[in-house]
């Protein structure tokens, strides 16, 4: 069993109403920011379950934005969430689909667009006590918290790219607490999604880069 | 390292380092997240300087629901006290009024502390608050009771639930009013049985009190359920500190909880069918906002 901290019964520190439709919004929206390398300049937020049909009596659209626009969940920023956005040159919209049943009912699709055109699609589940997963990128299964250091590695499906990853991994001495590996299909795209208890060093970018088939590399600290 | 997985294990690490429940907790903490004594402290202090500004914004500048469901109430308790004509003296108008505030501020998007829920949130500031204002004690003790409710919420959440959505209100704001009930026991020089058997009433007190929150808000009947837990929680201490014993011991009471909880019908677990907002009036409201 994972330890449990003194401060997620006492914590967190958040802004109202509610755990899981409003701090964990935040965080959602948060990991979205960090995930996508551009800064975002419209996004779209489709709601599903209860997200769906509750979302403005529990602010979950001001915090979700907030999250999207770097706020933490005890900024009182994301009250004004939407005025901020304006004067941050971020679009935004969102969709109520209360006709598609999620795995989990409080979960949104987040879609980024950067100021360079480049566009994101990332999908999280608030799981109850402002805990959080992200369970989709870029219309591929992933799964992960965002708890611990996270490396995540898009490349293409090729025999010896995770070992080229686990590789510069030990050379820069991380310690792996969970590694997985989603795809899209057989020779197609793939995230390797690597957690470690541990900051896991920058430089160790540059290096995974140098496998051909490493497409793309996220860091997120924690 | 210092750990205990239930109340009979914490009561032994106590006897054992000759310590109160709340050093236990915080050396748990120092040690399960390799953090020094004053990086702890520094976090739960910060948390009580949340706490102290979610009572007292409300007093001075209420500020109504996203709903509009409620707000105010904490300003007109205290106004009701003041006209020196209350019915329940200058302690237990506090403990209520402070516990309702932070319901307000979090209905309003203000920044609270989850203690250990948004929805259960008024309980501990309430009694922590009150009581620092009616004996003088310091903010360090209160840091200090702080991590005593933390020791009480993680054993619920580690083997019960804290969730309204799972087990009810019984595991929010009776979980809530557990914590407040054994650092006021502790607070008040009560020993850690005492403390626990505090816990332990709390929760047998409000056993089978379900979540039913109009509109599927945080607002009715939350606001006024966290001032219940809140005088539940003291009058468990008064009770425990009196010399009286409680004869079931606080890990059967979380078993029995969270056996409770499970027994809870779907329509009165968080999901607004049932309970108040199951009324012809919640309805109505429901439909209005």
């Amino acid at each position: 069993m994972n330890f449990i901290s003194a401060f997620e019964v006492i914590g967190p520190n958040m802004v109202g109403p509610s755990s899981s439709h409003t701090a964990g919004a935040v965080s959602i929206g948060k990991m979205a920011r960090k995930l996508f390398k551009e800064k975002v300049t419209e996004v779209t937020f489709t709601l599903y379950g209860s997200f769906a049909r509750t979302y403005k009596g529990h602010g979950t659209d001001r915090a979700l934005l907030g999250g999207v626009l770097g706020f933490a969940t005890d900024d009182l920023r994301i009250r004004d969430a939407f005025s901020w956005a304006e004067k941050m040159g971020v679009k935004y919209q969102y969709i109520a689909d209360k006709e598609f049943v999620p795995d989990h009912p409080n979960t949104v699709d987040i879609r980024m667009t950067g100021e360079n055109g480049t566009k994101m699609q990332v999908q999280g589940q608030s799981i109850g006590g402002g805990k959080i997963k992200i369970t989709q990128i870029n219309g591929i299964n992933v799964e992960f918290t965002g708890e611990y250091s996270t490396l995540v590695v898009k490349q293409i499906d090729k025999p010896g790219v995770v070992t080229h990853i686990t590789q510069c991994l030990s050379n820069q001495n991380v310690n792996i607490a969970f590694m997985r590996l989603f795809r899209e299909g057989k020779g197609k795209t793939a995230y390797s999604v690597v957690e470690s208890d541990e900051r896991i060093p920058d430089e160790i970018l540059e290096e995974i880069r140098q496998n051909p088939y490493v497409q793309e590399i996220l860091l997120i600290q924690i | 390292m210092t750990d205990f997985k239930n109340g009979q294990e914490l009561l032994e690490v106590c006897k054992k380092k000759q310590c109160s429940i709340s050093e236990v907790m915080k050396q748990r903490e120092i040690e399960g997240t390799s953090s020094t004594k004053k990086e702890v402290e520094d976090k739960m202090r910060k948390a009580l300087a949340i706490m102290k500004e979610a009572v007292r914004k409300p007093l001075e500048d209420p500020k109504p629901s996203m709903s509009g469901l409620i707000g105010g109430e904490a300003k007109q308790i205290t106004g009701y006290r003041e006209s020196g004509t209350n019915v329940c003296g200058t302690f237990m108008n506090k403990l209520i009024a402070y516990s309702m505030a932070v319901l307000e501020v979090n209905a309003s998007m203000g920044v609270i502390v989850a203690a250990p829920t948004a929805g259960s949130s008024g309980v501990v500031p309430g009694v922590l608050l009150a009581l620092q204002e009616e004996k003088g004690f310091s903010d360090e003790q209160m840091t200090d009771a702080l991590f005593h409710t933390a020791a009480i919420g993680y054993l619920l959440m580690r083997n019960a639930s804290v969730a309204g959505a799972e087990a009810g209100c019984q595991a929010e704001v009776g979980a809530a009013s557990a914590m407040a009930a054994a650092a006021v026991t502790e607070l008040m020089g009560g020993t850690p049985e005492m403390c626990l058997q505090a816990a332990a009433m709390a929760i047998s007190n409000l056993l089978g009190l379900v979540c039913d929150p109009v509109a599927g808000l945080v607002e009715v009947p939350c606001q006024s359920r966290n001032a219940i837990g809140a005088v539940n929680a003291v009058t468990c201490a008064e009770i425990t500190l009196s010399g009286v014993m409680y004869p079931i011991p606080f890990d059967d009471m979380v078993d029995a909880m969270y056996k409770v909880g499970k027994s809870i019908p779907f329509e009165l677990r968080e999901t607004a069918i049932g309970g108040c907002a199951g009324t012809p009036t919640g309805c109505g409201m429901r439909c209005r906002i």
